[in-house]
């Protein structure tokens, strides 16, 4: 930390208040491979129990690619690998004998277009529910109108649950892909450009959304918009090449980087 | 820049007037040969009917509700082999579905990719095999293994059964609709396993993984997200093996025993239409009531292939439509 820039107090106090908070993932030295390609090299990083971290930069940079690691989602495909360390819950998920389907109940995760399942709005929340737990009837409903009140949803759908999932709004299968995640109550929620396909007025949604869930869970969100990583995250790590440039609380981050790429990146002059 | 490259444009400008340059013979050409399709098509159709016309006339109606095929007191009737056709067609779907959805589920979920590869390669090869194949390896290994300890073991456990009993009844001949359900079952799985893989792959990733994100398993994901978005495309798949099982001639000829007989015995000989045709056209002289009704057969033949042809066409094209909204 030396040669730390000037900062005001508020910012060093956001700084020491995210420092303080305990680690809910903890990427250790990871290098990850598709086949012959290495896409990151020597990731170090922490996220902090229920904030947001923001994870910027170029197209190709490697920030998804962390993201499927989080929850080995890379595992669906022969030839991705990764070594290193991830540390969740007191173990290394990159080791053998875990049960995917338990860590992917607890990291949960968001993809960049809505995904509904081809079933009704009510089913799609039901879903990741039924797969882990046996509940009564009324508690799946009550599970479900939870799930959908958390994201905004409720009244807008209350009517109609058994009504298909793919009938609703670009912006309204998202917020119901968020609440097929939460429901299933995990601890880590990964978000792979949530609003990129989104109109404004769902995006400005989807962030206020973040705002209430970041006091529950714990948020990773990939972003190309800086605006959106300014907005909603509290820490931001800055991905370049498959690096992990520079990561900071937010208003440090936005406003005395300490790499020169960083603030080339955040003022728009490349990427 | 742009004033040169009009100046070049003007020079090189191609003669405004048509020089024959073969183009219009070759569309000439094209344009028959499409429409020859259309002729042998029609030329087929009416073959059949007017050959037919003289069964449909002399029995009407009857004709295809009775199932008597005597050509001594020259009376026929297509029940029988439309039974056997619609029966043995409908073993060999009961067989072939499970295991076309097995393979399809295992290449496209499982099997690493160069597995994967090879085993795709190997179902196509099945699907190349000449039936005339199917039928030797289903008469020479096939009927003897049927009749021998699959009809024995068979009766020995539901010989006593009350329902069960007629399915099994009948001497061990070894023919029979069953065996004929087997080898069909074995020759249309290439066709429904290449249509269920191709839906399958078809289905967008990230659906896939959001299924995974959630901490579904592979049989979950299959169950509950795959098979209910690819649904029609699965079912047009089937339909499809269908159509082609019910026209198999020469595999089937072999194994089915030739008997124009309606029964509940799984082991009994039976006839399909496309058997019955092959086996008894050498024996049916020119103009006879006989021939004009293996013709007759025939027309039945097409119509139910056209039809099953043309469900398998809108449940797919469905399935497309589909498909196309959710990407």
């Amino acid at each position: 930390m030396q040669g730390k820039p000037l900062a005001d107090a508020e910012t060093d106090a956001a700084a020491a208040a995210l420092s303080d908070r305990p680690i809910a993932i903890q990427v250790n030295n990871l290098d990850f491979y598709y086949g012959k390609t290495h896409a990151l090299h020597g990731i170090t990083l922490g996220f902090p129990e229920r904030s947001v971290t923001g994870m910027i930069g170029p197209s190709g940079c490697g920030k998804s690619t962390l993201l499927r690691v989080l929850n080995r989602m890379y595992d669906l495909y022969p030839g991705q690998r990764a070594t290193g360390e991830v540390l969740f819950a007191g173990q290394n998920i990159l080791g053998n004998g875990l049960d995917m389907n338990a860590l992917r109940s607890r990291v949960g995760m968001v993809f960049q277009k809505p995904t509904p399942f081809p079933m009704s709005i009510y089913d799609n929340i039901a879903f990741g529910i039924r797969l882990h737990e046996r509940v009564s009837r009324s508690e799946m409903d009550g599970r479900v109108e939870d799930a959908l009140r958390r994201v905004a949803l409720w009244t807008e759908v209350k009517d109609r649950l058994q009504a298909s999932a793919t009938a609703l709004s670009g912006g309204q299968q998202q917020r119901l892909c968020i609440a097929r995640t939460i429901a299933v109550r995990p601890e880590v929620i990964l978000l792979d450009e949530p609003t990129s396909a989104l109109d404004p007025v769902s995006t400005a949604r989807i962030e206020e959304l973040l705002d209430e869930l970041k006091t529950e869970f714990t948020i990773a969100i990939v972003t190309h918009n800086m605006q959106q990583a300014a907005r909603c995250a509290d820490q931001v790590a800055f991905f370049y090449l498959g690096e992990l440039v520079e990561v900071d609380s937010t208003a440090r981050m936005f406003t005395a980087p300490r790499e020169s790429r960083t603030q080339d990146y955040i003022t728009g002059r490349f990427g | 820049m742009d004033g040169s490259a009009e100046q070049s444009a003007v020079a090189a400008a191609p003669q405004i007037t048509r020089r024959w340059d073969g183009d219009s013979l070759f569309r000439t050409l094209v344009v028959l040969t499409g429409i020859s399709v259309l002729v042998v098509l029609g030329a087929i159709i009416t073959i059949m009917v007017t050959g037919g016309w003289k069964a449909f006339s002399t029995f009407g109606p009857s004709f295809f509700v009775t199932a008597v095929w005597n050509p001594v007191t020259q009376h026929f009737g297509a029940v029988a082999p439309v039974f056997g056709t619609l029966a043995s067609s409908f073993l060999g779907l009961l067989i072939a579905v499970p295991l076309a959805f097995g393979t399809a589920f295992w290449l496209t979920a499982l099997a690493p990719p160069a597995v994967s590869s090879v085993i795709g390669m190997a179902v196509q090869l099945l699907a190349a095999v000449p039936s005339i194949i199917f039928g030797m390896w289903g008469f020479f290994v096939l009927v003897p293994v049927m009749a021998h300890y699959v009809q024995p073991t068979a009766r020995h456990m539901f010989g006593h059964v009350p329902v069960l009993s007629a399915l099994v009844s009948g001497a061990p001949f070894g023919t029979g609709l069953l065996t004929a359900g087997l080898v069909l079952g074995v020759m249309v799985v290439p066709s429904i396993t290449a249509v269920m893989r191709d839906v399958f792959v078809s289905m967008p990733a990230v659906l896939r993984e959001s299924a995974y994100g959630l901490g579904a398993t592979r049989w979950e994901v299959m169950r509950r997200v795959v098979l209910p978005w690819s649904r029609q495309g699965v079912v047009g798949g089937i339909v499809l093996g269908m159509g082609r099982a019910m026209g198999e001639t020469m595999a089937v000829t072999f194994v089915i025993g030739d008997s124009n007989h309606i029964g509940w015995s799984l082991f009994a000989p039976a006839n399909t239409i496309a058997s019955l045709i092959a086996l008894e056209f050498p024996e049916s002289p020119a103009g006879s009531l006989k021939l004009s009704s293996l013709m007759a057969l025939g027309a039945i033949l097409m119509a139910i292939s056209f039809v099953t042809l043309w469900c398998s066409r809108v449940l797919l094209s469905r399935g497309e439509v589909k498909a196309g909204k959710r990407s």
